[in-house]
């Protein structure tokens, strides 16, 4: 199963995020909240990052979802790090270009319905185009 | 014994952590207000992590990287870790650099910057001091000038890039909401770029 990630500057906003996500995914679906540095201040922080790609990682490969600047810089960084690391050869990981709330509760049913990495993204990124209000 | 690079190392990190509230006032006009506050973080802690005798330069710089890009949180955590990453492994291996090793580290550093924060010149970001800096390092090295003059150069042309930042309006990170508004102000990854080839310049003298 294809496990996300959710990375955001604030910790409240990502473990937030991942309550919400979590209420419409099944059990088995890794998904984990990535946010703030390790002392919980607001940041972002490559190496926590990494680690919750490889925690996230069931073989399926992961989708991060990103809220903005240095959360996809940090991110990038983190999927770079694990490309030249010969112990995650073959992890494979995406960013899904959506909103991080709405696209992370798509990632996670779809992701929970056993679909492939690429359609994981493609479900966060539909969010994008979501009409909240009836036409 | 301390090692020469951890040394030099320390010397960036006391300049920058010095000038903390000089750069965060900087970014509080065009951003965010934490420029400063985070790379201070980001330095104290690599002091405290740093292996003080070790004289691979690679290691240490590879190390300084790994820090920065954990502790640092703004988007000058990617940005100077993956240049600090980049120069290790250009320099990986080595216990002293010549002036080419030096262009050479310039290269990869330039090169990982761009890549990673996909911008180039003349966008208000740090490339707008480091890249007239190697310009002018490399020009002074094929002039044969020594170490000293290239340094001198280099700083020079750094310093007149943090001015030219002040002329233009920035199209990357939080000050491009700014717009033009952000014209009149100097950047401020620019300025801690600066404060960095002046310390190693200042260190090396």
């Amino acid at each position: 199963m294809v496990g996300i990630v959710i990375v955001s500057h604030s910790r409240l906003a990502a473990e937030g995020i991942r309550e919400l996500a979590a209420q419409m995914a099944g059990p088995e679906l890794r998904l984990i909240a990535c946010g703030g540095l390790e002392d919980g201040s607001i940041g972002t922080d490559a190496m926590r990052i990494r680690d919750a790609i490889i925690s996230a990682d069931s073989g399926d490969g992961v989708c991060a979802m990103v809220d903005l600047g240095s959360g996809i810089m940090s991110t990038e960084t983190a999927m770079e790090l694990l490309e030249f690391d010969e112990d995650y050869e073959g992890l494979r990981v995406q960013i899904a270009d959506a909103p991080v709330l709405e696209g992370s509760v798509s990632a996670a049913v779809s992701a929970s319905a056993g679909d492939s990495l690429e359609e994981v993204v493609a479900a966060a990124e539909e969010a994008r185009g979501m009409c909240k209000l009836s036409q | 014994m301390a090692s020469k690079i951890y040394e030099c190392i320390s010397r960036i990190a006391d300049i920058i952590i010095e000038n903390k509230d000089f750069l965060t006032e900087l970014d509080r006009e065009i951003g965010d207000a934490d420029h400063g506050i985070n790379m201070a973080r980001g330095y104290t802690e690599a002091l405290g992590q740093l292996p003080q005798e070790e004289t691979d330069i690679g290691a240490v710089l590879k190390k300084t990287g790994m820090v920065l890009l954990s502790k640092v949180g703004g988007a000058s955590g990617p940005l100077y870790g993956t240049a600090y990453m980049k120069a290790a492994k250009a320099a990986a291996g080595k216990t002293t650099l010549t002036v080419q090793d030096g262009k050479e580290i310039f290269e990869a550093i330039i090169g990982g910057i761009k890549q990673r924060g996909k911008s180039e010149r003349g966008e208000k970001t740090m490339l707008d001091a480091i890249i007239p800096a190697y310009e002018a390092f490399s020009a002074a090295a094929g002039e044969g000038k020594d170490l000293s003059g290239c340094l001198d150069a280099m700083c020079a042309a750094a310093a007149e890039g943090v001015e030219y930042t002040k002329t233009i309006r920035a199209t990357k990170g939080r000050a491009s909401y700014l717009g033009d508004r952000s014209i009149g102000h100097q950047d401020p990854g620019a300025t801690s770029s600066l404060l960095t080839m002046e310390a190693i310049r200042d260190f090396l003298k």
